[in-house]
């Protein structure tokens, strides 16, 4: 049974690779309904596994797998493996991400029918779906980092896969470098794993964990840190890139220059939420830290308002609901930070489904209106696209945290573990969520209101997708109504809860057992929301919206005008962007400048290089005075000389 | 009774006559020669007056063989400073500065 | 002060004398006749130090052959005498602290304390039948006879180098190099030249 079940999780893993495969090497060679039919048979192979493996181990209960399918290296003490670990975590994520993965190969079909690269995205979204699937797969670091690296690789192939255009090629390389700079940290982490635990294996190093505890490392002279802590905040530092905490969330509105598909299937359901699922992954060594738990909470509190603020004030549907990914993100983070594990990847799961279906609404409505994406110049196109309409509607009503579609039992879940939490800096994240619960409906329905409701300003005729396009979101509009209610009772009252073993928290931080006292059920929570304050600032959230964008839209210029300041804030993104241009970007050129002229050319080449050479010429011009060619001159030297020597001999100097 | 030492001096003095010729002479090479000889001759005595006091007549021996290398080399040095004379019709030291650095 | 020490000084003061009138004469021919007398003195120097033989070549050899050579060499090359004295001056300070400075030196090392009366004993006189050539020759072709050869060719080869150097193509005579007139070609001596008939005036072709 154990083989059976680690052959079919390399099956999930590698027939996205032949898809891709097949697709990027023979693509143009056997036509546009061969790739994507194959591409999508193997993707939709891949899925029904999942569901298969999460059927096994997750409702049959199956035990976890730890499987190595491959020795690759050992070298001393060490060894790296190709090795798989099948739990409730991993099979979890494995149907998500299959799933997100194949509703996006089926819509891409409507999406890129006029596209030139229509083989090549196939391709390349197909090998996406490997990487990630490897990432979840992975029961050691070494594997978790190859899938780490293969996702933001592929996110960047994909952001620029129209490379003609300059701003798509920035946003692919700016992605990449973001993503670089947090790998710093993440590598640093692995390191530090490798040499206090001693092994990379999931298993091995949880199982240490508690012969490490005590130890410390001195970071700065006088400074003693202790190694969790430095582990844990490393490997923070590896996923706020990921997913896109403040700061070095910069990447992910400019990697809005890809496709929609691939916003939906990677910025926002699966490659963004790898850092959350590696925290998640992580329960063991985070538990340990308070510190890095603080950290967590307070950036991913800190994300969730600040970039909710700036979502407020986009014209372009996509960049709406990219600022929400990135907050959506920061409501994550703040659940990890709270140690609840378990209700971080309940977010986690609804999101992956309401945000790609807000994604790929939104991309109906893009190619309908070939191609724009200002939403001023949206407006009116409910009648039009009568089932983008409604499906962008429950999109967004899941997103807005209203009973009783999915995004409001996990949004709720946060707010209440946040309440419970102890962790320094709870308190803090506590109002920022609150706040953050007023904003979200604020800024999609404003988005939803102006692409939908109002007066149609686009010039030209509007019809609905095809249903190659529809399908897909209907499909997952489906889950975002129900998975809130279907799964909450599962995943965090269940005992065992439906994460099980893979989670581990420590007693004093297990805010869902405090909160598991007041949970009666799914049903009673939708019913008794309007007791609770989240619900009634989510309500006060769409009726702003309704009131700013439909009713008295002149307020909204009004407004405009009196916090000019603001709003400048606002539009400049706080800055970031100029910071990084200014300091990191700027300052490194002129840092490379600085070691070319001074270092390179007037240091080294100068006074090393050409400077002993006019030394020596200097020294041999003054010297080649002493060469009269007068014999006599010689003469005289030699004897001077010889009068020194005899001098020295016989009077003894 | 002549001592070992009043020979020696004498010795010694020709020969920083010698090389006082070499030096201060520039116009003439011949003297410059000339003065070669005279350091040559202080050698010389030295080695008699060793050879004499010491009782060995080695020292007689060398200055045989110094005689006879003096004279070979003056003549070859003649023989070189006509040929310069002919190619550059001077003697003076102080025109000579082909070796000039 | 025994008669010796009274020639030798004399012979000294001479050889001195002479010396420095070698170096600084103007006159070449002068400085070499100096240099003849030079010579002369200290051959009675060795004269003092028992080397007979020695003293005797030196005057025969050395005066009679080398010396002569440099005259015949002053004389030939005809020195222009007013071109020497200028320049003389600059150095000549220096130069002469230099070598005084070599001379107090060499002196404070070979001095009285060293090489005086009672370190350096004068020596016996020698016996009756003492020949100073036979001496030196019982030594020179039995122990050094292989320096003895060696300088001969040594010798050999400065006859060789000198006259080498020296020798001049005699350029003035026209001898007959029979190889080469017989190896002449007609191309060498004739050439034919393709010229038009000059027209003389008033004449047409």
């Amino acid at each position: 049974m154990d083989n059976h079940l680690v052959t079919l999780a390399v099956l999930v893993a590698l027939l996205p690779l032949a898809g891709a495969l097949i697709a990027g090497l023979f693509g143009k060679k056997i036509g546009r309904r061969a790739t994507h039919g194959v591409t999508i048979a193997l993707v939709g192979g891949s899925f029904f596994l999942s569901c298969y493996l999460f059927a096994a181990i997750v409702l049959l209960g199956h035990p976890p797998i730890d499987a190595v399918l491959y020795h690759w290296v050992t070298t001393g003490a060490y060894q790296f493996n190709v090795a798989i670990l099948l739990d409730h975590l991993s099979v979890t994520m494995l149907f998500v991400v299959s799933f997100v993965s194949f509703m996006v190969h089926i819509y891409t079909i409507g999406y890129m029918a006029d596209d030139p690269g229509y083989e090549r995205f196939f391709s390349y979204v197909s090998l996406f779906t490997f990487a990630m699937l490897i990432l979840v797969l992975a029961n050691n670091f070494l594997l978790l980092f190859f899938g780490w690296e293969g996702v933001g690789l592929v996110s960047y192939l994909l952001i620029g896969f129209w490379f003609k255009r300059d701003a798509a090629v920035d946003g692919g390389l700016k992605a990449f470098i973001a993503n670089r700079v947090g790998d710093v940290g993440f590598v640093l982490a692995i390191a530090a794993v490798l040499a206090y635990f001693n092994s990379l294996d999931y298993h091995t190093v949880f199982a240490q964990v508690p012969t490490v505890l005590g130890k410390t490392m001195t970071l700065f002279p006088h400074v003693q840190v202790s190694v969790i802590t430095v582990i844990c905040v490393l490997l923070f530092i590896g996923a706020m890139a990921k997913s896109a905490q403040i700061p070095l969330h910069v990447w992910l509105p400019e990697s809005m220059e890809g496709p929609t598909p691939i916003s939906a299937l990677i910025h926002a359901a699966t490659m963004v939420t790898a850092g959350i699922y590696m925290v998640a992954r992580m329960s063991p060594l985070f538990e340990y830290s308070p510190a890095a738990l603080s950290l967590v909470l307070i950036l991913g509190a800190t994300t969730c308002l600040l970039m909710g603020f700036l979502a407020v004030v986009q014209q372009d549907i996509k960049r709406v609901i990219a600022y929400s990914t990135i907050s959506q993100l920061g409501y994550m983070a703040v659940a990890l930070g709270a140690s609840a594990y378990d209700v971080a990847i309940f977010h986690l799961i609804t999101h992956a489904f309401f945000k790609a279906l807000l994604f790929l609404a939104a991309g109906s409505v893009i190619i309908a209106l070939h191609h724009e994406q200002d939403m001023r110049k949206m407006g009116g196109l409910a009648p039009y696209m009568p089932i983008t309409y409604l499906t962008f509607g429950i999109g967004a009503l899941a997103l807005a945290a209203i009973p009783p579609f999915a995004g409001f039992y996990s949004k709720e879940a946060i707010i209440e573990a946040v309440h419970f939490s102890t962790t320094p800096g709870a308190h803090y994240a506590y109002l920022c969520v609150l706040a953050g619960a007023f904003v979200t409906p604020l800024y999609i329905f404003r988005a939803f209101f102006l692409t939908f409701h109002g007066k149609k300003h686009y010039q030209g005729e509007v019809y609905e997708s095809p249903w190659v396009v529809l399908f897909p979101l209907i499909a997952l509009a489906i889950p975002s109504m129900m998975a809130g209610g279907m799964l909450i009772r599962p995943l965090l009252f269940a005992t065992p809860r439906l994460l099980g073993a893979s989670i581990f928290v420590l007693p004093q931080h297990d805010v869902l057992a405090a909160w598991a006292l007041d949970f009666k059920g799914a049903e009673t929570m939708a019913l008794h929301a309007s007791q609770t304050t989240a619900f009634w600032l989510a309500v006060m959230g769409v009726a702003t919206a309704w009131i700013f964008n439909m009713a008295r839209p002149e307020w909204t210029d009004h407004l405009k005008t009196r916090f000019a300041m603001l709003y400048r804030i606002l539009i400049a993104k706080y800055g970031f962007d100029e910071f990084n241009q200014k300091v990191f970007v700027q300052g490194t050129r002129r840092l490379g400048e600085f070691f070319y002229k001074v270092c390179d050319l007037i240091i080294i080449d100068g006074v090393f290089v050409n400077g002993s050479g006019k030394f020596i010429r200097i020294f041999a011009q003054m010297s080649r005075h002493l060469q009269t060619g007068y014999i006599y001159h010689y003469a005289l030297a030699m004897l001077l000389g010889l009068v020194i020597l005899l001098g020295w001999f016989v009077l003894g100097f | 009774m002549i001592s070992l030492s009043d020979f020696l001096i004498v010795a010694a003095i020709l020969f920083g006559i010698g090389v006082a010729g070499i030096i201060i002479n520039r116009k003439n090479i011949i003297v410059l020669l000339m003065s070669i000889e005279l350091m040559l001759l202080a050698v010389n005595t030295n080695f008699i007056a060793f050879s004499y006091f010491l009782g060995n007549n080695v020292g007689q021996l060398f200055v045989f063989f110094i005689l006879t290398v003096a004279a070979a080399e003056a003549a070859i040095g003649l023989a070189i400073m006509m040929v310069l004379f002919r190619k550059s019709g001077t003697i003076e030291v102080n025109k000579l500065d082909l070796l000039k650095g | 002060m025994t008669i010796l020490q009274i020639i030798f000084y004399i012979f000294s003061a001479i050889a001195i004398l002479s010396a420095l009138f070698v170096v600084a004469s103007k006159n070449p021919v002068r400085g070499a006749l100096s240099l003849v007398l030079t010579f002369f003195a200290m051959a009675g120097v060795w004269l003092l130090l028992h080397a007979e033989f020695l003293a005797l070549i030196l005057v025969l050899v050395y005066v009679g052959a080398v010396m002569t050579l440099f005259l015949f060499v002053v004389m030939m090359l005809r020195v222009n005498v007013l071109s020497a004295r200028e320049g003389f001056v600059r150095y000549l300070p220096f130069a002469l602290l230099l070598a005084f400075m070599i001379v107090a030196l060499t002196i404070v090392a070979i001095g009285p304390k060293q090489f005086g009366l009672t370190s350096m004993p004068a020596p016996a006189a020698e016996a009756v039948g003492y020949n100073n050539l036979a001496d030196l020759g019982m030594v020179l072709y039995t122990h050094y006879a292989y320096p003895f050869e060696i300088s001969a060719v040594l010798l050999l080869t400065a006859i060789v180098a000198a006259i080498s150097l020296t020798h001049r193509k005699a350029s003035r005579r026209k001898n007959q190099i029979v190889s080469q007139q017989i190896a002449v070609k007609r191309a060498d001596r004739v050439k034919l030249i393709d010229m038009p008939f000059a027209k003389k005036p008033g004449e047409s072709s």
